[in-house]
């Protein structure tokens, strides 16, 4: 067995951050090696080194047997690695055949693009791995589990067979994961090597051949995983002991926080897409909202928020309407967001910590006098809460946008747990995050629901709804098919309704 | 979507689809008012067809009673306006057009009434104004294809219309002049693109100032060298019209289109190969993924400040062609401040065209309209102050990026240098 690609030394410092200390690894060929690892640990820096993106500062790659030199992605694209980046790097605006060519058009005629045969190298590659696209569609068009796909066919065009997927499941709903791995499993079949990344412990101990994990910059060790368990795992990762599951009491639930009548919100493309949706959220209780990703959560949330108009209905926040008012009036009315697009919606990146910690509450005391902000305030609240919340980051005075995955996602947390609320909506709350932070966050919301608030919990993770939840209400195609309590379901019958089947039926075949 | 069989309409399109019926019957009223109760009864335009100067086979004038038709544009816009209350339509682009063409020909009528109004001349002198719109507009195209914004097109022009007509002075050949104004304007817009690129100064303070720099320093030279040297430095003839042979004979369409100078062609030829290069050439390609999405288009190893560099230059030399055509391609000697704002003008038919060459020349024509519009109507002594009617391409502009464009969207990182 020969290793196709080993990493020796490699070291990357960041302002601040040791990113990369020393990093060994190896991958065999024809293998899948999972790169683990808790947010921040410098997974994707890594990779991005391997691709060409970063300098190291010091250490070599080794290719087939032979030092090579990594310049830039043509440098990795020329030694048959290929990437998937855990943020798609796709033009939305483009189509999927001249995503495919961009960087290595062939033309005819001399100049003219020939789109004809990259299109049809596309479906061979389709046909191939079984990555089924549609090469003239819009890549703003497509969901992301397609999305993902052109990135594959991105990186099978240019003829890798090193392929590194960072963080590929993170964002996909439970089928569209399936596909993947059955992807993953062909290519394999075919003789690619692939690194994969994720904070997924089953996954890993379903598809990985080896397991290599990282702490805080360095290689903490390399396991088998069939000695391995989830409980190993986490260990390794966080270095200590990780409830993997939530202690939680049961919920005293009082009076409704959130009343939802007869809601029909349309998305910006002016799709219907939330039709006739009803539901109450009361004091100390966690209401999950389950559903594939796309039937109408996102916008649900969006409309509750105040970040969409209403086409129909009512929302009731405390017995007062709050569907007519603005974002600033809803939050000032203690509701507190967990944003499902963190990027966007959730921070400034280009702000630092400091004032992201403070988005909020901005131009009120402490942090403003007057029309004058309050810098030692806002200083000494920022650094509470990264103690607090144990934001990983060299200080305050960071970009947002230069912390990894996770930590953004903690100091929003942070952020909008740091104020008195009434009610929290959280969206995707743990997407993208290690099992340390998982396990945190779940805490948090768990507290949240004890003092009292309502919790309107959204995620497309069965596991998360069913750890949390109270009561379950199951959405699809853009209405809600039931509420049901958390205590008298199971997965399959989640599931069902997931996909669309009746109610009564539902509970028929259970 | 199934999802839409559901009708509940959205209250922002209802808006929408009745102001549009509201602003189609408001002009109805406004023609009948304005032009239609001051327009005698009887009283004929006279629409004349023929050049003197043309090759072109001459055809009868068109003679229209001007009452009846302005009471024809009335009524359609009116019947347009009730129709669009009635049903609505979904195309905005026809109710605007409906509403631009009944008040224009309606206008025409009644201030031509009586007298002769030259048409073919209007489109021809429309088609050669809009040419220095249009280059800039090109220019503004390209650069922002690859996310640079690039506002001293103005100042560009300046600097190659000066650089022009001097060089072409010197060496009596008016090509020298020609390629010395594309250079001068690819060597300002590589400053512009080491500035924004290499230093990542901000592209609107680098644009404003290149267009200080520029209308100082070609006033500068202006009024301390040329106007005393008029004959040697700033006299350079300008490039003779080339007919086409047999088009230029078609009636109207051939002093129009098939008898003009070099630079019109060129603009033509350049906004055609241009919109080609751009949408079906790998340049086109790498540029397009560099202004939308950079970081993708480096992960593929395009190199972005490679592309933006080329893009950048390549239309300042575009810009350094609408320098020239104000000098050795019209008038023959340079003026200060002699570009008057038509780089800006080019910049709002790049927007308005939705960054888009064809779109571009398209926008570039109409405002070539309303100015060539504006002067016939100070010849034809319209009751209108002079003032008013110099005003028309302007406000033109204005209504068209307010109004009429909504929301252009421009390539996505538009403006934002890239950090690696
Ligand atoms: N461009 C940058 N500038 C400064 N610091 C950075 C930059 N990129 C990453 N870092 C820092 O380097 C460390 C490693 O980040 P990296 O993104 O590699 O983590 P990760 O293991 O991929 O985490 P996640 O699972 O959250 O994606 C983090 O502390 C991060 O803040
Ligand atoms: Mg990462």
């Amino acid at each position: 067995m020969t290793n196709v690609l080993e990493l020796r030394g490699i070291t990357k410092r960041f302002p601040g951050v040791l990113a990369n200390d020393k990093i060994d690894i190896t991958l065999r060929e024809g293998k899948i090696l999972a790169l683990l690892g808790e947010n921040g640990a410098g997974k994707s820096t890594l990779m991005n080194i391997l691709y060409g993106l970063y300098k190291p500062d010091e250490g070599k790659i080794i290719v087939r047997g032979k030092e090579v030199e990594i310049q830039g992605p043509n440098d990795a694209i020329a030694q048959g690695i290929g990437m998937v980046h855990q943020h798609f790097m796709l033009v939305p605006v483009m189509t999927v055949t001249e995503n495919v060519m961009l960087g290595i058009e062939p033309v005819k005629n001399g100049v003219i693009l020939d789109k004809e045969k990259v299109a049809k190298r596309i479906r061979e590659i389709s046909d191939e791995y079984g990555l089924e696209v549609d090469p003239t569609a819009y890549i703003k068009d497509l969901p992301v589990g397609i999305q993902q796909r052109v990135e594959i066919i991105k990186v099978l065009y240019r003829q890798a067979d090193i392929l590194i997927l960072d963080e590929p499941t993170a964002v996909l709903t439970p089928q569209e994961v399936e596909g993947l791995f059955k992807i993953i499993d062909t290519l394999i079949k075919a003789g690619k090597s692939i690194i994969f990344i994720t904070h997924k412990l089953k996954e890993v101990l379903a598809v990985a051949d080896d397991i290599t994990v990282l702490r805080l910059g360095t290689v903490v060790g390399s396991i088998d995983p069939k000695e391995a368990t989830s409980e190993i795992l986490a260990t390794m990762m966080v270095g200590r002991d990780v409830n993997l599951v939530v202690q939680k009491q049961p919920a005293k639930p009082g009076e409704p926080v959130l009343v939802v009548e007869d809601l029909f919100v349309r998305d910006e493309r002016q799709h219907l897409t939330v039709q006739g949706v009803s539901f109450d959220v009361r004091k100390g209780e966690v209401l999950g909202v389950a559903g594939v990703q796309g039937n109408g959560q996102t916008e649900l949330v969006y409309a509750l928020t105040g970040l969409l108009p209403l086409e129909a209905g009512t929302i009731r926040l405390l017995g007062e309407p709050i569907h007519h008012t603005t974002p600033r009036n809803i939050l000032e009315r203690g509701v507190a967001h967990i944003p499902e697009d963190r990027q966007r919606h959730g921070l400034i990146l280009s702000f630092p910590i400091h004032d992201n910690m403070m988005l909020c509450t901005y131009y009120k005391p402490p942090f403003a006098r007057g029309i004058s902000l309050q810098e030692k305030a806002i200083f000494s609240n920022a650094e509470a809460l990264v103690k607090q919340y144990d934001v990983r980051t060299p200080s305050i005075y960071v970009n947002a946008g230069n912390l990894s995955g996770g930590n953004q996602q903690k100091v929003i947390v942070a952020r909008e747990f740091s104020r008195p609320i009434e009610l929290l909506i959280a969206s995707q709350p743990t997407r993208g995050l290690d099992v340390g932070s998982i396990e945190y966050i779940h805490k948090q919301i768990i507290k949240k629901r004890d003092e009292g608030s309502g919790v309107l919990l959204v995620s497309s993770e069965l596991d998360e709804i069913l750890a949390l939840s109270d009561r379950i209400a199951v959405m699809y195609k853009g209405q809600i098919m039931d509420i049901v309590d958390a205590d008298k379901t199971s997965k399959e019958h989640l599931g069902l309704l997931m996909a669309g089947v009746h109610p009564s039926e539902a509970s028929i075949k259970n | 979507m199934t999802n839409d069989n559901i009708q509940i309409n959205s209250a922002a399109e209802k808006r929408k689809r009745i102001s549009y019926g509201i602003a189609l019957l408001l002009v109805g009223f406004v023609i009948y008012l304005l032009f239609g109760l001051n327009t005698q009864a009887g009283s004929l335009t006279t629409f004349g067809l023929n050049l003197t100067s043309s090759q072109a086979i001459k055809v009868p004038d068109l003679i229209v009673p001007a009452l009846p038709a302005i009471y024809m544009m009335a009524a359609i816009s009116v019947f347009a306006g009730a129709y669009q209350l009635a049903r609505g339509v979904r195309s905005t682009g026809w109710l605007i057009s409906i509403l631009a063409f009944t008040f224009v020909v309606a206008f025409l009528m009644w201030a031509a009434q009586d007298k002769s109004f030259n048409l073919t001349g209007m489109l021809s002198s429309s088609l050669v104004r809009a040419t220095p719109i249009a280059l800039a507009a090109l220019c503004g195209v390209i650069s922002e294809r690859s996310a640079v914004i690039n506002i001293g097109i103005e100042g560009i022009m300046l600097m190659s219309a000066q650089a022009a007509v001097i060089s072409a002075t010197l060496t009596h050949n008016l090509y020298v002049g020609l390629i010395v104004a594309i250079i001068v304007g690819g060597l300002v817009a590589a400053f512009h693109a080491y500035l924004v690129i290499r230093f990542k100064v901000d592209q609107i303070v680098s644009g404003v100032a290149i267009n200080i720099v520029g209308t100082g320093t070609t006033s500068f030279i202006s009024s301390r060298f040329m106007q005393s040297a008029g004959d040697t430095l700033n006299n350079s003839g300008t490039f003779p019209i080339i007919s086409i042979p047999i088009l230029s004979k078609i009636p109207v369409l051939g002093p129009v289109f098939f008898e003009n100078n070099l630079i019109v062609y060129l603009t033509i030829i350049l906004i055609v190969v241009v919109h080609i290069l751009l949408f079906y050439t790998p340049w086109g390609l790498r540029t397009r993924a560099v202004g939308e999405h950079p970081k993708a288009a480096d992960t593929l190893g395009v190199n972005v400040y490679f592309m933006r560099y080329v893009n950048v230059i390549l239309g300042g030399m575009i810009a350094g062609v609408g320098g020239a055509y104000f000098t050795i391609g019209s008038v023959g000697r340079f003026d200060e401040i002699m570009t008057a704002g038509k780089g800006f003008i080019g910049l709002a038919a790049m927007i308005f065209g939705k960054w888009n060459p064809i779109g571009a020349y398209t926008s570039s024509l109409i405002f070539g309209f309303a100015d060539s519009l504006q002067v016939k109507l100070q010849i034809l002594r319209v009751p209108i102050p002079s003032e008013f009617l110099l005003m028309a391409p302007y406000i033109v502009t204005m209504i068209i990026l307010t109004g009429v464009v909504g929301r252009a969207i421009p390539p996505a990182a538009d403006g934002q240098p890239y950090e690696k």
